[in-house]
């Protein structure tokens, strides 16, 4: 008679847990791990006019740390950051709440979030760049008000300026917002609402004390996507500013355009510390693990 | 086996094609008319690859290439910071590189290009003096910046260095040149400008732009600085830090006002700023007025008092190229200079380093108005047959020697490049 080996029904389901997370380990540590460390190490090199080498000096994050620029550049970045998210999160959840409460049919509500998806079946650069003939001196906003009666000269911060550069982010991300609110709310039991209601709340209580706290993690991952989006930024800015504005991407693309790659190096360094540090404090206000 | 068919100096890739080749010699030598060479029988399996800014990467250069030496080039447009990175690290990914003489002060150091032998191009004793002795014509006075002369020749065949002298080995052989300065849209500015000064006046509030190209960007600057009689600088191509903060910080204050629309980063950029009227007065590029004018705009390409600043580009070769490439790479870069690219070059408005032989190959017409500055007798159309301007129009600037005799600076790398580039961040940011 064979007698089989018997595996410890715990030690096998561990080895299985094991195997299960191999490929996405070795995905992440291929494609996420390795890459930045390599980033890492290449922003302590030294670097001249046309290469860069290896050694170990900390002059890259001295100069980045220490210059008014780096300040100025994430304090401005930082400005964006927070108008586009309150516009994001604004419209987000307005457009969510619309979408989960006001519309009925689960059929008109997959219809209606499809359409808010259609400008996304274009490139973010196109979407982006159609601002610029609409905003611009001659552009249709301003010929259209002009000829309305509302001005008389054509308003001028409308196309290269901040209000350009913030527009243009809230266009481009306010579905990173709307997605995961719409789906926490799709979640939140009716019955809950109907026991607001007979428990005599207003509506505005309703939202405050039942819908906003149900909703929270929703937006807490829209957040995440909103701010690191628009903390890495270095097109949009570019473009909608004319270049007049610049932005922490916009440093690192510079720096690597002028083969300054080990201050590149330090610089995502920095960005992405700085990164790490937001989405962590968000963290800390919900637990989104409990909703995934 | 294959090494009997080679007897001079053998290239990986002519072993390897060596039996071909000579299967098809007969017809091979045939199809390299007015080049005959030792090496007809294998140059048409050569391939070349350059690469270097959109001005003269052109496809029917390409065409012609082939039609006339028998062989492959391989074109890549890019960026010129894209350029300099590539030329500067990636030694292997390229035969031939096409860039400006202040990339070439950037990139030689790094010895990922070698040498040429001036005795081995034909038309050498042609080439323009601007390339050799930085004197246009014996009364020029050389101007400020990098002047393609003094990063034009190298001690040797090893050289990484320049010399200041004819030593025989040039560092890149000059193909187009040009000079530059503010285009303008007179229909909306109404006035004559006659001076660099003008890009800052208040004027022109929200309605002026400057390139955001750092080396050449503070050359445009340096001359409204000295328009404006701010300072006069003992050499605008190699500014002290004290002049870099003292130009950038005039520009940062303009900047703070309002003066600027926008600063642009791609030929397409300037010309739709210019296009749409969001700006009047601006840093440009020749062809960038041809666009602007393509669409029935009116823009002018503005001489001014203070002169131009200029630029060049040339060819240089690979490290890596030898044997039969590195002959069919001379062949290339003597075929360049003569007369077809010249003229195709010519005939878009950039000049070419040996006027005389592109003569050949533009008609009286288009050779009096592109080089002679003399007004259009018909309608001048640009090599692809757009027409560009219409009978009876005058070159802005006029001829050759009117041009490129004002001269201010050329496109410059300063021995403060890197403090430049932080500073020029700084205004950007500011």
């Amino acid at each position: 008679m064979k007698t089989t080996k018997k595996i410890d029904p715990s030690k096998r389901a561990e080895r299985v847990s094991w195997m299960l997370v191999t490929p996405l380990a070795c995905v992440l540590g291929f494609f996420l791990l390795l890459p930045i460390l390599t980033i890492v190490t290449v922003s302590f090199w030294n670097f001249n006019e046309w290469s860069f080498f290896p050694d170990f000096i900390l002059d890259n994050y001295v100069y980045h740390l220490t210059s008014a620029v780096t300040w100025a550049t994430y304090l401005k970045t930082l400005k964006f950051m927070v108008l586009t998210w309150c516009f994001c999160a604004v419209i987000g959840f307005t457009v969510a709440y619309f979408l989960a409460f006001h519309v009925r049919s689960l059929p008109v509500q997959i219809a209606l979030f499809l359409v808010c998806t259609i400008p996304f079946w274009t490139s973010n650069i196109i979407r982006m760049i159609s601002w610029i003939p609409f905003l611009g001196r001659n552009g249709i906003a301003n010929s259209s008000l002009i000829s309305l009666g509302v001005i008389d000269e054509p308003l001028e911060w409308l196309l290269y300026s901040d209000f350009a550069v913030v527009l243009a982010f809230v266009h481009l991300y306010a579905l990173f917002m709307v997605v995961p609110i719409f789906n926490t709310m799709m979640r939140i039991d009716k019955s809950l609402i109907e026991a607001a209601r007979d428990a005599g709340a207003s509506g505005l209580q309703i939202l405050t004390n039942v819908i906003i706290p149900l909703a929270k993690p929703g937006i807490m991952i829209g957040s995440i996507f909103v701010v690191t989006l628009v903390m890495g930024d270095f097109i949009t800015v570019r473009h909608m500013s004319g270049g007049q504005s610049a932005s922490v991407g916009r440093i690192i693309s510079n720096e690597i355009a002028l083969l300054q790659y080990p201050a590149a190096a330090a610089s995502s360094v920095v960005l992405l510390c700085t990164v790490l540090l937001m989405i962590g404090v968000m963290m800390r206000f919900v637990d989104i693990r409990k909703e995934l | 086996m294959t090494k009997q068919l080679d007897t001079k100096g053998i290239s990986r890739r002519s072993i390897l094609k060596g039996g071909a080749a000579a299967a098809g010699a007969a017809i091979g030598s045939g199809a390299v008319t007015g080049f005959p060479t030792i090496w007809a029988q294998n140059i048409k399996d050569v391939t070349l690859r350059q690469f270097g800014t959109g001005v003269s990467n052109i496809n029917e250069v390409a065409a012609k290439v082939k039609e006339d030496l028998g062989f492959t080039l391989e074109m890549t447009a890019l960026d010129s910071d894209s350029v300099t990175q590539r030329a500067a690290t990636q030694p292997k990914s390229f035969d031939i590189a096409d860039i400006e003489y202040w990339i070439c002060k950037k990139v030689w150091g790094a010895g990922n290009l070698q040498a040429m032998d001036t005795s081995k191009i034909k038309n050498y004793d042609k080439i323009v003096g601007t390339f050799k002795s930085g004197k246009l014509t014996p009364e020029s006075v050389i101007a400020q910046g990098t002047a393609p002369h003094t990063v034009g020749f190298t001690s040797g065949p090893e050289g990484t260095d320049f010399v200041q002298e004819e030593s025989g080995w040039m560092t890149l052989i000059p193909t187009i040149y040009n000079a530059d300065t503010l285009g303008i849209r007179p229909d909306l500015i109404g006035r004559p400008i006659d001076t660099w000064a003008e890009l800052l006046n208040p004027e022109f509030k929200g309605k002026a732009s400057i390139l955001d190209i750092s080396s050449i960007g503070i050359m445009d600057m340096a001359m409204v600085v000295e328009a404006m009689g701010e300072y006069k600088y003992p050499d605008k191509g190699n500014m002290t830090q004290e002049e870099i903060d003292m130009t950038l910080g005039i520009f940062t204050e303009a900047k703070k006002n309002g003066q600027f629309r926008a600063f642009w980063k791609s030929f397409d950029e300037s010309v739709n700023l210019m296009a749409s009227g969001e700006v009047v007065i601006q840093s440009m590029w020749s062809p960038a007025i041809t666009a602007v004018r393509a669409k029935g705009i009116p823009c002018v390409y503005q001489p001014l008092k203070e002169g131009y600043r200029s630029w060049g580009g040339g060819l240089g070769l690979s490290k890596n190229l030898s044997g039969l490439e590195l002959d069919a790479a001379y062949e290339y870069i003597n075929w360049y200079l003569d007369g077809w690219v010249g003229g195709f070059l010519m005939r878009q408005g950039y000049y070419s380093a040996v006027p005389e032989t592109s003569k050949n190959f533009m008609s009286d017409d288009e050779w009096g108005f592109w080089f002679e500055g003399k007004p259009a007798e018909g309608d001048i159309k640009n090599p692809f047959g757009d027409v560009m301007e219409k009978a009876g129009a005058v070159r802005d600037g006029g001829s050759f020697y009117d041009r490129m005799g004002s001269v201010a600076c050329w496109n410059a790398v300063m021995d403060e490049n890197r403090y430049m580039v932080r500073k020029w961040n700084e205004f950007i940011a500011a």
